[in-house]
């Protein structure tokens, strides 16, 4: 690991006035330290989100579940109330890694870094979340940018991101053998009238697959969406799953999410 | 005295220390005036190095030195040797191009070591690695073992033309040809066994020291031989009287071959030592153990079997291409021949064999012995034409295998082995038992209703273990005796330390050997403990791999015990005033027969180092004896393996729902440890056949280059096991046994893709198969 | 440059002058001589580092000593009882024959240990799933998925 000055802010604000130059924040640092170890980044400041109280709560009101940007995963997936609000998004957070992963993990870390393969931002697309950040507020639809790439501007820090309960709703991965990222996630969230279905891992960033969600918003039933063929073009590929094994991947984990939304 | 200890499951001495964290791996020593060593590798798989430009680094924050392979060439170091000669086609030796420790004027490649950076600490010796500049001029490569003798190929070493090693053969072609001429039947299989990398999750660690009090080298390695390592870097590396370097290897955290070697890093750490008057440590990071340790398998093979009407085995006809990779490992050579060909008629009465071997020189990571060394690849060709034949000719699997079954013994294969025992029916039988068999199509059924696929599939291993008797591997290449070292040292008050040149890095010989010790002297285990992996300590060794270490290094601390005891019922029969020939030993005490005198073991210890009441003029004093045990023959253990595998055919996922194993390991002194090493070893069987495949892309930069790409099984992957038994001791050592370390590795892949192309209905697909490739597999089946 | 860190390993207080890039099984094994946990990877994967910290199972050599500060950490170590008996967890893995090596052990005996405070009684998946961040090379993990089994049974047995 190259050398770096170290930071632990007792606010955001204080967080966001350190953010200049090559300056990284530490949520987890479940992915930033393991880069940082392989001198993949070389951060000349490391900003310590850990520290701050007020990022950590998760609240439910039934409706929406605002989880903070520095809830653990563990957290999450254990939480009685997102259990019961949305537990296809509790099921999701104890999906992520493995369990010394999600004892550290953030969601907020997650979302900023927008790996393709993560997990969760299915779940803000598929649930049609609110990313809060100190600057402001973003709307699932228009935070992912790209690989690694979104919508936050320079010092902006996520806070919270709160996320709608739908009727029902189930995420279902398959999983690349050696990283245990997904090759292929599927989120799938009924609203009643609307369906939302995202799905990572197969492209450079998480995206919806909009004529699932036409056809399942018509009858939300497995049959839906078992035919509908997936585009490969623009789907990663590359020696774990081609672009057209994720294209068909895709298919049949929708499907089977929806099964399992309905059981 | 209780129970009988061989036999018994007795807990491990060991586990006490690894279970509080008080183990000593070769990294949790850390040396007086430590410093740390980094390498910096190339980059690239082929490269002429132009400039080595040091002297940014050599100002970096911590820098003590910076040596290159120039620098080493002038201090008079010799190349990595190969310790294993075969002899080609032509009676030629084998081409064996330098191998220098730090790269001299080219790099092979990519994690070939160029520099060595020594500094007070890691990060800063990592720093100023970084600052190092090479100009590379870098030349195309050739990294597939079956492309490197093209035409036009990328040429590695002017000492190997054509990337040739050598052409090697085994077995009489005209005869084969013959039998082949006259078949009934021929299956015909295109089989690659793929590179795998070994992944002991301890990093190989290397702490070299230097003493100017006399001129005397330390070396601490993580390494399954000590006393070999010693050998090859004094004599045939750094020129040094063996006397003046002490290896050791204390705890070892797996091997599983690749911490057999002499590495380049061995060498390097031993040697700057000296330079820096400091000891100096190099910890191998994951990413660097990816590149730098010798993988294993990487075969092309071409494989016939010819059979007649009723599926008896005619002849056997097999050509492969073993990829060495960039250089010679230590025994890379012997691998795909001794240990390969000569394992061709598994357990079957196969009369003629022909097998012709090509080794290659490729641009990637030398290739050595891993975990079988051979033999898993000897068995993939034997196990899956067996089963392929017996499909293409509508015979039952185990039916065909029955049909060939080598019955009766001594036997002497048509490829040089002889073997002295075995019974294939009973672990057959016992197998298809266990792993009811006779209620797999109802299974099947089950499964096609669930829309899932279900295969079933054997292998019938066998494996040449308890390696070697030294004539027959003289005479066969080998640079080194086979043999094994022992020592009991008898305390003056009865305990026993005994040393062994066998060395355990996972294999529990502190508790497998102390229960033959303790059960021959009839005291308990407690008062016994074992010592390995310090030529200082332990008179000689030649270490562990080839499941020898019971086989061979634990016959000889048997032999040191004959010779303890002897002595022991001289000095009784001296105590008890009665005649030599009637003093027994028995329960831990010598009895003259027929009376009740009696004394203990610890009493005529303690009279041999106190000799006051002593037969002087006879005997010297002291109860401390050695023996080198050559083995007379190999030992040949066997045994069927049977798995069931259920496949999605939507998404290729193959869960492996039973895996049943029935291994013949002779005797057994203990069955906890003996199944605990079949677990692992038919787990990286399995890792093989379902997740590992290494892979470069045409340029040579490995694809799978760390635990993100590269996939050791997890615990979801695997099942419980069904593990099993059968016996016939081994008729030429006196304890019976024949080894058990490497079986699971050897006939996991074989049964796994018997059992994987049975439920896809298809004659052949690769390993691994990983769930893309059972779906492009089926998907391609469905096109044709 | 560098920077203090305290917290308490083992039950006892320590602080320690580390370099800001310190990991903290760097800060484990290198400054305060804890060997016992190990390091066997560079992307997280293999868990052999795993150690506890404010009661939950993690990776050490995924987070810098900094983030550690007030911190309760235990390692391997600090698992027996002062006298040396060895806690359930462990005295099962010695049961089991769940180590051979014994290099990934204390990984895997440190996450084991909070897995079965969470369950009492697990199920063979259970365990499986759970041990997703260890890796063995050496068992082919039959055993230890017995051991920890037997361990949670037993510890909760002690409870």
């Amino acid at each position: 690991m190259h050398a770096f000055k170290y930071h632990r802010p007792s606010s955001v604000n204080d967080a966001a006035a350190l953010m200049k130059g090559e300056a990284k924040l530490l949520a987890g640092g479940q992915t930033l330290v393991q880069t940082m170890k392989l001198r993949l980044a070389s951060p000349s400041d490391i900003i310590d989100l850990g520290t701050i109280k007020d990022l950590a709560g998760i609240k439910s009101d039934g409706k929406t579940v605002t989880i903070g940007a520095m809830a653990r995963h563990a957290d999450v997936a254990h939480s009685v109330d997102v259990k019961k609000a949305i537990p296809a998004l509790a099921a999701l957070a104890a999906m992520i890694g493995d369990r010394q992963v999600r004892a550290m993990g953030t969601c907020g870390g997650s979302i900023a870094n927008n790996d393709p393969a993560a997990d969760y931002p299915a779940a803000v697309l598929a649930l049609n979340a609110t990313i809060t950040t100190n600057k402001g507020k973003h709307e699932a639809d228009k935070f992912f940018k790209g690989m690694f790439e979104t919508a936050l501007k320079p010092g902006e820090i996520i806070t919270a991101v709160s996320f709608q309960a739908p009727k029902r709703a189930a995420y279902l991965k398959f999983k690349n053998q050696a990283s245990r990222f997904a090759i292929v996630g599927v989120f799938v969230a009924d609203f009643g009238g609307t369906v939302r279905v995202a799905v990572t891992g197969a492209g450079p960033s998480v995206f919806r697959q909009a004529d699932m969600e036409k056809a399942l918003a018509a009858k939300f039933a497995p049959e839906s969406v078992a035919n509908i063929k997936v585009k490969q073009d623009g789907l990663n590929s590359d020696m774990h799953a081609s672009a057209e094994y994720r294209a068909h991947l895709v298919t049949v984990m929708a499907r089977r999410a929806v099964e399992a939304a309905l059981k | 005295m209780g129970a009988p200890l061989i036999g018994a499951r007795v807990e491990r001495k060991e586990d006490y220390r690894f279970l509080t964290g008080a183990g000593q791996y070769t990294d949790d020593l850390e040396l007086p005036r430590q410093s740390y060593a980094a390498f910096v590798r190339s980059p690239h798989a082929h490269a002429v190095i132009k400039k080595i430009n040091s002297s940014k680094a050599k100002n970096s924050p911590g820098v003590l030195a910076i040596f290159t392979g120039e620098d080493f060439a002038t201090a008079k170091l010799g190349g990595l040797p190969c310790g294993w000669l075969i002899t080609d086609v032509n009676g030629q030796p084998m081409k064996e191009p330098p191998h220098p420790c730090l790269a001299q004027g080219k790099v092979r490649y990519v994690g070939d070591q160029v520099v060595i950076v020594v500094a007070e600490s890691i990060d800063e010796a990592r720093d100023a690695a970084e600052l190092v500049k090479v100009d590379y001029e870098v030349l195309p490569a050739v990294v597939d073992g079956s492309k490197a003798t093209a035409k036009g190929a990328p040429q590695l070493h002017e000492a190997a033309p054509g990337n040739t090693c050598y052409v090697w053969s085994i077995g009489d072609k005209a005869a084969t040809d013959a039998a082949f001429a006259k078949a009934a039947h021929v299956t015909k299989l295109d089989l690659v066994n793929n590179r795998l990398i070994p992944n002991a999750i301890e990093p190989r660690v290397a702490n070299g020291s230097y003493s100017r009090a006399d001129d005397s080298y330390t070396l601490y390695v993580a390494s399954q031989n000590p006393h070999v390592e010693r050998l090859l870097m004094t004599a045939f590396v750094m020129g040094l009287p063996e006397h003046k370097v002490r290896v050791v290897a204390g705890d070892v955290g797996g091997g599983f071959g690749s911490k057999i070697y002499l590495y380049a890093e061995d060498v390097a750490v031993t040697w700057a030592a000296k330079q820096v008057n400091r000891p100096v440590k190099w910890t191998s990071d994951r990413s660097e153990a990816f590149l730098t340790d010798a993988h294993g398998r990487d075969h092309h093979t071409v494989a016939e079997l010819a059979l007649d009407k009723d599926g008896k085995f005619l002849g056997m006809r097999v050509k492969t291409t073993a990829n060495v990779g960039a250089y010679l490992s230590t025994f890379a050579s012997c691998v795909p021949t001794i240990l390969y060909a000569t394992l061709l008629a598994g357990q079957y009465k196969t009369p003629v064999i022909h097998c012709e071997v090509t080794a290659v020189f490729t641009n990637t990571t030398p290739v050595d012995a891993y975990r079988g060394a051979g033999r898993p690849e000897a068995t993939y060709v034997v196990e899956r034409l067996v089963e392929t034949a017996a499909r293409e000719m509508k015979i039952d699997p185990a039916e065909i295998r029955r049909r060939n079954f080598i019955t009766a013994f001594p036997y002497q294969t048509p490829v040089a082995l002889m073997y002295d025992i075995g019974d294939y029916n009973a672990t057959m039988n016992a197998a298809q038992k266990l792993a009811d068999v006779s209620g797999f199509s109802k299974r099947k059924d089950q499964s096609i209703k669930n829309g899932k696929l279900r295969g079933l599939g054997y292998a019938a291993y066998i494996e040449a273990c308890g390696i070697a008797p030294s004539a027959v591997a003289g005479a066969l290449g080998a640079r080194a005796g086979l043999f094994e070292a022992g020592e009991v040292r008898v305390h003056p008050t009865g305990s026993v330390t005994v040393f062994t040149g066998s060395h355990s890095h996972g294999q529990g010989h502190e508790t497998t050997f102390a229960q033959v010790v303790a059960d021959r002297l009839g005291m308990p285990i407690e008062n016994v403990d074992i010592v390995h992996g310090d030529t200082s300590k332990v008179l000689f060794g030649m270490g562990t791999y080839g499941s020898r270490s019971i086989a061979v290094g634990g016959t000889a601390i048997v032999k040191a015990l004959d010779k303890v005891i002897a002595k022991g019922r001289k000095i009784a029969a001296h105590l008890m005033e009665a005649a030599e020939s009637d003093v027994v030993f028995e329960n831990g005490a010598y009895k003259v027969a027929g009376t009740d005198k009696k004394k203990t073991f610890g009493e005529v210890a303690f009279a041999a180092y106190v000799p006051h009441n002593y037969p002087h003029d006879k005997l010297e004093p002291g109860l401390n004896e050695n023996a080198f045990y050559d083995p007379a023959n190999f030992t040949f253990p066997a045994g069927t393996y049977v798995c069931e595998v259920e496949v999605d055919p939507e998404t290729g996922v193959v869960k492996i729902e039973k895996f049943t194993a029935v291994d013949d390991f002779g005797k057994i002194i203990n069955p906890m440890i003996v199944e605990g090493q079949v677990h692992g070893g038919l787990t990286q069987g399995i890792g093989q056949a379902l997740t590992e495949g290494c892979q470069y892309d045409a340029s040579g930069q490995l694809l799978t280059g760390s635990f993100m790409d590269y996939c050791i099984p997890r615990a979801s992957d695997v099942p419980f096991y069904q593990v099993d038994t059968r016996e016939t001791p081994c008729t030429h050592n006196p304890l019976g046994v024949k080894g058990c370390g490497e079986a699971g590795a050897i006939g996991a892949p074989a049964a796994l893709m018997n059992a994987i192309t049975d439920a896809l209905g298809v004659k052949d697909m690769p390993m691994p198969a990983t769930p893309q490739t059972v779906w492009r597999t089926l998907k391609n089946k469905k096109a044709a | 440059m560098a920077v203090k860190v305290s917290l308490k390993v083992n039950g006892k207080s320590v602080s320690a002058e580390v370099e800001e890039r310190t990991l903290l099984v760097t800060l484990i094994r290198e400054q305060l001589r804890l060997t016992g946990t190990h390091v066997g990877c560079d992307t997280a994967q293999c868990g052999a580092c795993t150690v506890s910290m404010n009661g939950m199972a993690v990776k050490s050599c995924s987070m810098l000593a900094m983030q550690a500060e007030g911190a309760d950490v235990m390692t391997i170590e600090g698992v027996a009882k002062p006298d040396g008996t060895l806690h359930p967890m462990q005295a099962a893995f010695k049961e089991h024959h769940g180590l051979q090596c014994g290099f990934c052990t204390p990984g895997m005996v440190m996450n084991a240990i909070d897995f079965a405070k969470h369950h009492p009684n697990p199920s063979e998946q259970e365990i499986r799933e759970a041990l997703e961040g260890n890796l063995c090379r050496c068992t082919g993990y039959h055993n230890i998925v017995k051991a920890i089994g037997a361990g949670a049974r037993a510890m909760a047995a002690s409870k």
